[in-house]
């Protein structure tokens, strides 16, 4: 019996010391990393680690509420964070943030346009914890050689003559946006007639529907695999450039105003170099390098100044007028029991 | 006629079990940034590829932690078939039975546990929980390779060692290990395979800034495949064919001449 | 020297890796987010949204197992009549694909199937008119057949290729015709094979996410999917867990028939 145990003692360090070389070692300078897909030009990434010998550990999610868990959960500590605006009150409320300490950020200030932390108040009130990065509208992309009429609504997205040529998005926010607007209602809804009645649209919607994607519209549109598609301005620009076809445009209905902006998440063990990386972000030259890599409008107006043609920079779908736009609205957080809500109707559409 | 029908099978079946992959080769020359256009033809994947940090980075990862978790595998496989072998049958089944359980439970339920077991003991997610994921689900396949080849053993040329003097270690060495080679190797090869083309486990024990090939490919299946990704994959592939075909042919010629 | 002591590493990671594990997802299955003891995680599966996923995904995965039983007994039968030292061979044609990226060969059968994709384009040039079955449950259940026919054909390959010559040669000597002979002396005796082929299925094509996600074109909710959402979207992992155990109710089944019918405990997968 002794033996057995001291086998199973030896066996249990060996784990032990296993396991330790997870941790990290050394003094090096590192920042953690969590953004969107394909949403930093890679060669940004190299400049950055060369000119401030921070390594970057850089990892990526495809939306929002594939992101929040993560960060919750703290098994995967990030530096610095990209998440759209009602993910970032959610953050707020949940105290999953620190405030941004600014002097450390000159940039930040100088480059981004006020507007923008104008806006940026419905989500962050105080404009303490974030940094504006991109911005931009959701819309419907569509080949002009697959459709008959001009599209200025969201409603062709039920139209019987384009099944199996429609692509929607496939995230719970987004796609209850189309139908609430859709309906005249706020894409903030709470109330329950207004859920239900956007859900039965949906419902009705889905076997026209070609695949719930998120990405993938992109590949799909540019192959002339659909007619119509629900897509993030930013992607419009990439897609025409590929497939000179494809028209974008804001439904007269309203859409969303998305802005999605750099954090530190409270359990950050980097914020000196998380601070760098948000101030390199915001370099004017950095964010038009980014631009022209990624093609998502930057709030960055320094950058913006810097673009040299002239059809990108006066380009309604990179840098649109809101003003001439009825009923646009920002996400806001909905709350635990809103979320819950809006998951649960979702299902429902799904597992039709 | 018969055997035409039967041939005219096997082909269709291989037909359906390569198209894609063929699909994937000549994606792989695709000139086209996206897997949607045909632009021509192209090599210039195969030498991006060796620039792109990432993909060198996920690749690295992918096979050491295929080649570690293979070969811890295979030892603590190989210990465990030698106690088995030894045990009483009420024993040997209930062990049996637990060495089951990863083969036959469903990946996502096997990633989803040691995920939940990962976060309670506070282990920060990354290589090494990736790595002992792995070593978890590929001892079975060394067990069940290796226990039969025990089976056919005979004790007595074991024991006939121990008699002429040689220590436990080198009597096995010398004696067992020769005749449970075939079985060890073939463990090690399905594991090493299970692991380079596990995708689930690893989706559900991978942390921030670490991918292994399938992982980095999930997360560009969203936006397009990058091509030099199909480029990897191409020569992936065609190496180990060409090894196979090695390693079939050339042992046969040999036994010839015997 | 006790033998048995060698069992201790082995054992102890069966333990920490294998059985703890699952026991946390029983715990996490059995509570709720204040840590009291529940069973609603578990009877959420009633639930109209999760029955219907579970009931498509058991309704797909049967479905593609008789197809890969199917497809994969006249080939093991055509396989195991050819030369015997080409057994590894065979074997290796099975593994290879393997070998390509389980992602990149379910993706690439999106290439294939699309309605501007190879198959339809070939169909076109030759004046057939197209298939569309990207995007429905027709393409999920291909998705599973090609991904895991190579489970089916192994284990029944092995088992007809152990199957002693003189046995068939006797029953014919006995007057017995073809069809009597595979009735009464090839299907009994490659029973074993057949049941590990089916588990070795049916588990990973009842439970899969992926398939479902990269054919589907996410418009088809499996059980697998609405786990995996529990976990890496929405967040509830208590819910998650809970229908995971619901899940393993089959996986367990699974296991019981695998016992049952493999006394020696060898596995005829290998």
């Amino acid at each position: 019996m002794k033996k057995v145990i001291a086998v199973l003692l030896m066996a249990s360090m060996c784990m032990a010391t296993l396991m330790g070389c997870g941790a990290n070692g050394g003094g090096k300078q590192e920042v953690y990393v969590y953004n969107w897909g394909e949403y930093i030009d890679p060669e940004v990434l190299n400049q950055f680690e060369e000119e401030t010998g921070i390594k970057v550990i850089y990892d990526e999610f495809e939306t929002n509420e594939i992101m929040y868990p993560k960060v919750e959960a703290g098994a995967a500590v990030y530096d610095v964070v990209c998440p759209s605006d009602y993910m970032i009150s959610k953050m707020i409320e949940n105290d999953l943030l620190q405030k941004i300490n600014f002097d450390n950020i000159p940039n930040a200030k100088a480059n981004i346009g006020a507007q923008y932390y104008e806006t940026a108040k419905e989500y962050d009130p105080t404009n303490e914890y974030s940094v504006p990065y991109c911005w931009g509208t959701v819309g419907i992309l569509y080949n002009k050689t697959m459709v008959d009429e001009p599209i200025d609504s969201w409603s062709v997205l039920w139209d019987e003559k384009y099944k199996d040529n429609i692509l929607m998005q496939d995230s719970v926010r987004d796609a209850f946006m189309v139908a609430l607007k859709l309906n005249g209602n706020s894409m903030n809804s709470l109330d329950e007639a207004e859920l239900n009645a956007a859900k039965d649209l949906l419902i009705e919607q889905k076997p026209l529907v070609q695949a719930y994607v998120i990405d993938q519209v992109r590949d799909k549109m540019i192959g002339d695999e659909a007619a119509i598609g629900v897509i993030y301005s930013g992607e419009a620009i990439y897609t025409q450039r590929e497939n000179e076809n494809l028209e974008y445009v804001i439904p007269k209905e309203g859409t969303n105003v998305w802005i999605d902006s750099w954090v530190i998440p409270k359990n950050a063990k980097n914020v000196e170099c998380a601070e760098k990386f948000i101030d390199f972000m915001c370099r004017d030259d950095i964010a038009l390098k980014n631009f022209e890599y990624i093609t998502y409008s930057t709030p960055n107006d320094a950058a913006k100044a810097l673009i040299e043609d002239e059809d990108i920079r006066n380009s309604e779908i990179a840098f649109p007028d809101l003003t001439k736009y009825n009923n646009l609205e920002t996400y806001v957080y909905l709350g635990e029991d809103g979320d819950a809500l809006y998951n649960e109707l979702w299902k429902e559409v799904k597992s039709k | 006629m018969r055997n035409a029908l039967k041939k005219l099978y096997i082909t269709l079946i291989l037909i359906f079990l390569y198209a894609p992959i063929v699909t994937l080769i000549v994606l792989s020359f695709n000139k086209s940034k996206t897997r949607a256009k045909w632009g021509g033809f192209t090599g210039k994947w195969y030498i991006s590829l060796f620039k792109n940090d990432d993909i060198m980075a996920a690749l690295g990862n992918t096979l050491l932690i295929a080649f570690v978790s293979s070969l811890v595998a295979t030892i603590i496989g190989i210990i465990a078939c030698i106690a088995i072998q030894a045990m009483k049958k009420r024993s040997r089944s209930i062990v049996i039975g637990i060495t089951n359980i990863p083969m036959l439970n469903a990946d996502i339920v096997t990633g989803i546990s040691l995920m939940l077991l990962f976060i309670t003991l506070g282990i920060r997610f990354g290589f090494m929980t990736i790595l002992l994921a792995h070593i978890s689900f590929n001892i079975p396949y060394v067990i069940l390779s290796v226990l039969p080849r025990f089976k056919a053993l005979n004790p007595s040329t074991y024991e006939a060692a121990l008699d002429l003097g040689a220590s436990p270690f080198r009597a096995f060495m010398k004696v067992v290990f020769p005749d449970i080679l075939p079985g060890v190797l073939s463990g090690f090869l399905m594991a090493f395979t299970m692991s380079l083309d596990d995708f689930i486990i690893t989706h559900f024990t991978k942390g921030a800034g670490i991918d292994t090939l399938s992982t980095k490919i999930y997360s560009e299946v969203k936006k397009g495949i990058k091509p030099e990704m199909y480029a990897l994959s191409s020569i992936i592939f065609i190496s180990v064919l060409v090894l196979l075909f090695l390693v079939n042919y050339m042992p046969k010629e040999n036994k010839k001449g015997d | 020297m006790n033998k048995k002591i060698l069992s201790a590493p082995y054992l102890l990671w069966s333990v920490v890796f294998i059985i703890i594990p699952l026991l946390m997802v029983f715990y996490y299955g059995l509570t709720d987010k204040s840590g009291a003891f529940t069973l609603e995680n578990i009877l959420a599966i009633a639930t109209v949204e999760h029955s219907k996923a579970l009931w498509l995904a058991i309704k797909l995965s049967i479905e593609s197992t008789i197809i890969c039983l199917i497809l994969a007994y006249p080939l093991s039968m055509i396989l195991a009549k050819l030369n015997v030292n080409q057994h590894s061979f065979i074997v290796f044609i099975f593994i290879l694909p393997m070998w390509m990226n389980f992602l990149l060969r379910t993706l690439a059968w999106q290439t294939l199937l699309e309605k501007t994709g190879v198959i339809n384009s070939i169909l076109k040039t030759i004046g057939l008119p197209g298939i569309n079955i990207i995007n429905t449950s027709g393409a999920i259940i291909l998705g599973m057949v090609y991904n895991f026919l190579p489970f089916m054909v192994l284990p029944i390959y092995n088992s007809l290729s152990k199957i002693d010559k003189n046995v068939i040669n006797a029953a014919r000597d006995l007057g017995a015709n073809g069809f009597q002979t595979f009735l009464k002396i090839m299907l009994p005796l490659s029973t074993p094979g057949i049941i590990s082929g089916i588990t070795m299925v049916f588990v990973p094509a009842l439970t899969t996410f992926v398939i479902s996600t990269l054919l589907g074109g996410s418009k088809i909710l499996l059980i697998g999917n609405v786990i995996e959402q529990e976990f890496t979207q929405t967040g509830n992992w208590h819910l998650g867990s809970g229908l995971s155990i619901v899940l393993m109710i089959f996986i367990i089944v699974n296991m019981l028939i695998t016992a049952i019918t493999d006394k020696d405990g060898e596995g005829t997968m290998l």
